[in-house]
């Protein structure tokens, strides 16, 4: 099935020419105009090579079933319509990433989605194949309860609604914290300007969950803050800070600050001085003139920086798993439960699937947005 | 300054109010330094403007005729010195507390905002009432000749557009002065031209108190009542075009504005209402009418306007302002035409002459030609 295409692309590798020329008729008639044979040649290996992926993820937890020759065929489909792109130099520029996306963005989630219209199985792997051959008949068997099961249950809304709360107010929070520092940053001397960027990125440097873990000991009841606030005598007893809200909405806002102020820094750092001067000029005092000025143009970096922190919040798993109530249930932590405790895998996929599409709506405005501000400039 | 050294100015306009002692300056720039750390930018300039003038501060870059001009709008302090605007100090007033509305170079334009929202904005911040700022941007765009563009964003419109959207913003507050920051600047040399006298007509038409910076010398002709010539941060002549083209009182000014032929030469007589000043470089006694400060033997140098120098084969009768040279170079423009003239001492000497005639013999290359010129044509520069 699969075999002797890939023996092809492997002696195309051995010998390309003669063997790529040989082909180069086949390759005119699949639409290849411009006929160079080499090129053709390293398209093909780079095509089989792409192919090869493609096929090892999708088979990878299963023997060969009638699945497979579906996919094979999807597959085979896919390369011709590769190898006509990449034989356009042209088109190549925009094809590599195009290939970058499909292989790993658009095939796992084709894998996740298939899974989440797969029916539960105690079996390996533990979901119904989509394709099956039975009665002479192929029969696509797809299963919707999953998602119905997602609205029913309140458990799900209930994680669904508190994310978007939680990674909301986060994100508010950040734009208040960052939108100063980024200001600040933007109107600092050029001398300075490098190094209070590297000290925002700095952090970064470290592993993200250790940084997490750290607020364990800053926010504990015997932790930093307690015991300073106990030995000033402020507080008699310590405040329960673990555990809470607070500790998740500040170990979000203190994980993906940088993500806030970047994209401030570079709508702020763009911004024209004399527009400010003409403001003044005009007779607005400093206040009027970042409302009606500052802030307006800034806004694409607001929308990038509040973006760039909500999608991913929204499925935060760590933090609210190391600082948050057990009571409060984010939905990556239902996504974790279901797929790792439950061994529930169509029901975690046909959550991924759902906080997917609610996060399409944000990124489809982020878009209009930019496209919006593309125009102006 | 004595008064031998200051040429009386024919024709300088004897009502205007800086020729007469007792008008009431509208702006009065007193001893006003302004330095960026250890560097000067402006030096100790005093100067006096009059209402419904329109004076151009006029100046290469780098000259601190830029900065003076913040300094009025209020971007930047005076390190010393004081400005007054109809009599109130305007120190420490921010921008946004001053009857003063600048046109920025840029034009900076709000881009997130249409043009009528552009010329609106100074009237909103004042709290205009809504229905009386509609008439006013209305109005300004009128006379900017940009009515139908209310609604666009600057970024739709074009070079000469986007100026003139600055200027009716810049005067919707209807300011009593006016700066201007190389207003013509960003336009090509065409539309340069029209707008210059679109812009004096607005000016001469509202009365505001225009100041306009510029490199450009001919477009401080064209445009201002008083020049100021700034030089390294200081005021080095301020006056009427005419009186700054015919009478520059340095070797900067004469050289700044126009093309001009200086000659070095030593103080011979130096008389009651005349001298004679020798110079080498010219091979000639050179007249001057009137006195010229310092003693007998002082360096000096004579700049004589190359429009204003005669030029035949015959040696005239005079003994002074006569030199001898070869034509070395011609460009005949047409109504115009331009010679260089080698002097025995290798000298060029500039000559524009009009073609007044049709010569049936011209003076051509290589011809030996004598240059003369009427005394009061020439001024004496010390400095």
């Amino acid at each position: 099935m699969s075999a002797p295409d890939l023996a092809g692309a492997g002696t195309a590798m051995a010998a390309p020419e003669p063997w790529a020329q040989r082909l180069a008729p086949t390759l005119h008639r699949l639409g290849v105009t411009k006929g160079a044979e080499t090129r053709g040649a390293v398209a093909l290996i780079g095509l089989g090579l792409a192919w090869l992926v493609f096929a090892v993820m999708l088979f990878s937890n299963k023997g060969v079933g009638f699945g497979t020759i579906i996919y094979a065929i999807l597959g085979l489909g896919l390369a011709l319509w590769l190898l006509r792109v990449l034989t356009d130099g042209r088109r190549l520029v925009i094809a590599l990433p195009m290939i970058w996306l499909l292989l790993f963005f658009l095939a796992p989630f084709l894998v996740v989605f298939k899974v989440s219209v797969a029916e539960q199985l105690i079996a390996q792997p533990p979901y119904s194949p989509l394709f099956t051959w039975a009665e002479g008949k192929l029969q696509i068997t797809a299963h919707l309860e999953n998602y119905q099961f997602l609205l029913e249950d309140r458990f799900y809304i209930d994680a669904y609604l508190t994310s978007i709360r939680i990674a909301a107010i986060s994100t508010i929070l950040c734009l208040f914290v960052a939108y100063p520092m980024a200001y600040a940053i933007a109107r600092s001397s050029p001398a300075w300007r490098n190094t209070l960027l590297m000290l925002v990125i700095l952090p970064f440097w470290t592993s993200f969950l250790l940084r997490v873990y750290a607020w364990i000991g800053i926010l504990n009841n015997n932790g930093v803050i307690n015991n300073f606030l106990m030995w000033l005598g402020v507080i008699d007893e310590p405040i329960v800070m673990m555990q809470t809200n607070f500790a998740v909405y500040v170990g979000i806002v203190y994980s993906y600050l940088p993500l806030m102020i970047l994209p401030l820094y570079t709508t702020l750092e763009k911004l024209d001085g004399t527009l400010l001067e003409a403001s003044a000029d005009l007779g607005a005092g400093p206040i009027r003139s970042f409302l009606s000025i500052t802030l307006p143009l800034s806004l694409p970096g607001i929308l990038a920086g509040c973006l760039l922190v909500f999608i991913p919040a929204v499925g935060e798993y760590v933090i609210p798993a190391l600082l948050g109530p057990s009571d409060t249930l984010m939905i990556g932590r239902v996504l974790w439960d279901e797929f790792f405790t439950g061994r529930a895998w169509p029901i975690a996929s046909a959550v991924a699937i759902a906080m997917l599409l609610f996060l399409v709506a944000p990124i489809m405005l982020f878009r209009n947005a930019q496209g919006q501000t593309g125009e102006e400039r | 300054m004595s008064l031998a050294q200051k040429p009386k100015v024919p024709g300088a306009a004897a009502r205007a109010p800086w020729a007469d002692p007792d008008a009431k300056p509208f702006i009065r720039i007193r001893n006003v330094t302004k330095k960026f750390g250890d560097f000067v930018a402006v030096n100790n300039v005093s100067l006096d403007i009059y209402r419904s003038e329109l004076f151009c501060l006029l100046g290469g870059s780098g000259s601190g005729k830029s900065t003076l001009l913040r300094m009025l709008a209020g971007f930047e302090q005076p390190t010393s010195g004081a400005i007054e605007i109809e009599g109130q100090d305007m120190a420490g007033a921010p921008p946004y507390d001053r009857p003063v509305n600048m046109m920025f170079q840029s034009y900076a334009l709000f881009p997130h905002m249409s043009v009528a929202d552009n010329v609106a904005y100074g009237l909103k911040q004042d709290g205009v009432p809504r229905a009386e700022r509609d008439e006013r941007v209305a109005e300004m765009l009128r006379m900017v000749k940009l009515e139908p563009y209310g609604k666009r964003r600057p970024h739709q419109l074009s070079g000469g557009q986007r100026q003139r959207v600055a200027l009716a913003r810049a005067l919707a507050k209807r300011p009593k002065l006016l700066l201007l920051d190389e207003p013509l600047g960003a336009l090509d040399k065409k539309l340069r031209e029209e707008t210059q006298f679109e812009l004096v007509g607005i000016q001469e038409k509202l009365g505001t108190t225009f100041i306009v910076v510029t490199h450009d010398q001919e477009e401080a002709m064209t445009l201002a009542t008083r020049i100021g010539v700034m030089n390294q941060g200081q005021i080095t002549q301020v006056g009427e075009p005419r009186e700054i083209y015919e009478y520059p009182r340095s070797r900067f000014v004469a050289n700044f504005i126009g093309d001009v032929n200086m000659f070095e030469g030593r103080i011979l007589v130096d008389g009651v209402d005349h001298a004679v000043i020798d110079s080498e470089e010219a091979g000639a006694r050179i007249r001057i009418g009137y006195a010229v400060p310092g003693r007998e033997g002082d360096p000096i140098a004579v700049a004589v306007r190359p429009e204003k120098i005669l030029m035949g084969r015959e040696r005239p009768a005079e003994t002074e302002n006569v030199l001898s040279g070869v034509v070395e170079d011609i460009s005949y423009l047409g109504g115009l035409s331009h010679y260089r003239i080698r002097l025995p001492s290798g000298k060029r000497v500039r000559i524009t002459q009009t073609n007044r005639d049709r010569h049936e013999d011209p003076i051509t290359w290589e011809e030996p030609v004598f240059l003369s010129w009427e005394t009061p044509s020439g001024v004496a520069l010390s400095s």
